[in-house]
């Protein structure tokens, strides 16, 4: 079985490099993290963090969006691609399940995912320690912040391969993408922004908008994260909630999270007739 | 008995697509099988790899349920216009699959040489022409010596050189024990490549045997054609030929074939030559598929 998730990975990762998702994914990383290192020197001395925590905080409300995007996009093609060119009924005549299938392609793209994430945050890092000699202190920060991206990363993984098996052709997998990404990522705060405004206080503010936070795994990794770190006070929006949810909770919603993804992954995936 | 089908049918969304299909497939068998588009050669054999499942009948491959772990084991497949990934060399791709079949990723080059791919080995497939893929398509289908190879249109895209080798390929592999299950619709090369012929009309298995046995069959008729010298006697001796542009053509059938024959040599020098032409399997494969149409 190994062996089977292996081979499946190696060529994934293969077709990766050559179509220069890695590249694309690494410098774009590297690239965010060096613009966000120069721009968070301003507040450190103002608020009395360590800098390196200062810009976790910065890091942990960018990869809200970076690491979602770039888990869709290396992922909504995984099926529906293999559809389209006509690869899939060839591989299920091989003595490889679905569940193997996908288990490699997971394994190729996380790897990538994770490539790319440790690039950038570790141009960011050494931005900070070569600066402050307190930095040291948010390491820990940095490490939670690291592994809970591979973990978000894992979930739109999963996402995106149960669009890709949904939607049967790379083009519509590309758009429910792309929209569900602007619905998860950006509409759903939005939303929950008017409803606590409208609330005013109200029983949805304290007794529903916390369970929505944690439902949504991109707030429960912002909630997580922010907590853990004890940066709050250098993140804005949300920020505030986290102080209010305990820790568990979030790091629940964001370790169940993969599971459930690419579980309703693998059960899109069966449902496809080559 | 590699392959067995009883009374196999399946529709979709009520459009019958095979109407109670029964076959069987020995060992080192050859058969091949032959229809229209649409006559449900492709879904008999995605039904046969359990790609797709299958209303009612019984369908047994190498003695397991089609799909099963067991059966993926032992069968290969060519699909129709078989493709890649455009990013990934023959060679890779090749590797691949051997390490998905369990075996030894070296053996991928001399796979390729055996389907004469190795100078191409390490280009990407998105450089192939057709031949080429359909090249990697038939070495992934010799590894580890399936006990049986459903082959869709396997010729499609090889030129005419190429498709002489693929066909000792098969022989070699058939004279191992293999059982070989092709489509085609190159007629004539599957004449005289293949132990047995199924035809397939609109969901039915209308004829199966050996050619010569289906040539009996059908009875059709056998077609002369006679170049004249003397064009004026020929015609007045051969009043049922029809003139055809210099040629003189008659028909008659199997059974006063010699007959007929006999009467044309007997104008002697009357006649400058003389071609006999049997029923082609064009024709036989027509007279069976229209017959069952009607």
């Amino acid at each position: 079985m190994i062996n089977r998730i292996l081979a499946i990975a190696g060529s994934e990762a293969r077709i990766a490099l050559r179509n220069r998702w890695v590249a694309i994914l690494v410098a774009m990383m590297a690239l965010f993290a060096l613009v966000l290192s120069a721009a968070g020197s301003a507040p450190t001395g103002v608020l009395g963090a360590d800098r390196l925590s200062v810009i976790v905080a910065s890091l942990t409300s960018l990869s809200v969006y970076l690491v979602p995007l770039m888990a869709l996009l290396m992922s909504f093609d995984a099926v529906a691609g293999e559809v389209e060119r006509g690869t899939l009924s060839l591989l299920l005549t091989y003595p490889v399940s679905r569940a193997e299938v996908l288990a490699g392609k997971l394994l190729a793209h996380l790897a990538i995912l994770t490539l790319a994430v440790a690039v950038g945050y570790g141009v960011a890092a050494a931005a900070a320690l070569a600066t402050d000699h307190e930095a040291t202190n948010g390491l820990a920060a940095l490490w939670r912040l690291m592994w809970s991206s591979v973990l978000l990363g894992a979930t739109f993984l999963g996402v995106g391969y149960a669009i890709s098996a949904l939607a049967r052709r790379p083009s519509g997998a590309a758009g429910l993408a792309i929209g569900l990404w602007l619905v998860a990522i950006v509409l759903y705060d939005l939303g929950l922004l008017a409803a606590v405004v409208a609330d005013n206080g109200g029983t949805f503010t304290s007794a529903i908008f916390p369970y929505t936070l944690l439902a949504n795994p991109a707030d429960a990794f912002r909630l997580f994260n922010l907590a853990a770190s004890q940066a709050t006070s250098a993140a804005a929006g949300i920020g505030g909630a986290a102080s209010t949810i305990p820790i568990w909770q979030s790091l629940t919603s964001i370790a169940l999270w993969p599971v459930l993804a690419l579980a309703i992954a693998n059960a899109a995936f069966r449902k496809v007739t080559p | 008995m590699m392959l067995t089908l009883h009374q196999l049918t399946k529709s979709f969304q009520g459009t019958p697509a095979l109407n109670g299909v029964s076959l069987s497939v020995g060992a080192g068998e050859r058969v091949a099988l032959l229809g229209h588009n649409g006559a449900g050669k492709s879904t008999l054999m995605k039904i046969i790899l359990g790609l797709i499942p299958y209303d009612s009948g019984e369908v047994m491959v190498t003695g397991a349920a089609p799909g099963s772990p067991h059966a993926r084991m032992q069968v290969a497949y060519l699909p129709e216009n078989v493709a890649f990934h455009p990013a990934l060399t023959g060679l890779e791709q090749t590797r691949t699959y051997l390490r998905l079949r369990g075996h030894d990723p070296a053996l991928a080059m001399p796979l390729l040489e055996r389907v004469g791919l190795h100078a191409a080995a390490k280009r990407r497939i998105g450089t192939y022409s057709k031949g080429m893929r359909q090249r990697v398509g038939l070495a992934q289908a010799l590894i580890g010596r399936p006990k049986l190879l459903v082959l869709d249109e396997p010729t499609s895209g090889l030129d005419p050189v190429s498709r002489r080798g693929f066909y000792a390929l098969l022989d070699g592999l058939a004279a191992e024990g293999a059982s070989i299950l092709l489509s085609s619709h190159a007629l004539t090369e599957v004449e005289a490549r293949t132990d047995r012929v199924l035809i397939l009309s609109a969901g039915n298995l209308v004829a199966q045997g050996a050619l010569s046995d289906l040539r009996r069959q059908a009875a059709l008729s056998v077609l002369l054609q006679i170049t004249p010298r003397d064009r004026a006697a020929v015609a007045a001796a051969l009043p049922e030929a029809r003139d055809e542009g210099g040629l003189l053509t008659l028909t008659c059938p199997q059974s006063t074939k010699l007959a007929t024959l006999a009467r044309i040599t007997a104008l002697g020098d009357k006649v400058a030559d003389l071609d006999v032409l049997p029923p082609s399997l064009e024709d036989i494969y027509s007279h069976f598929s229209q017959r069952d149409g009607q």
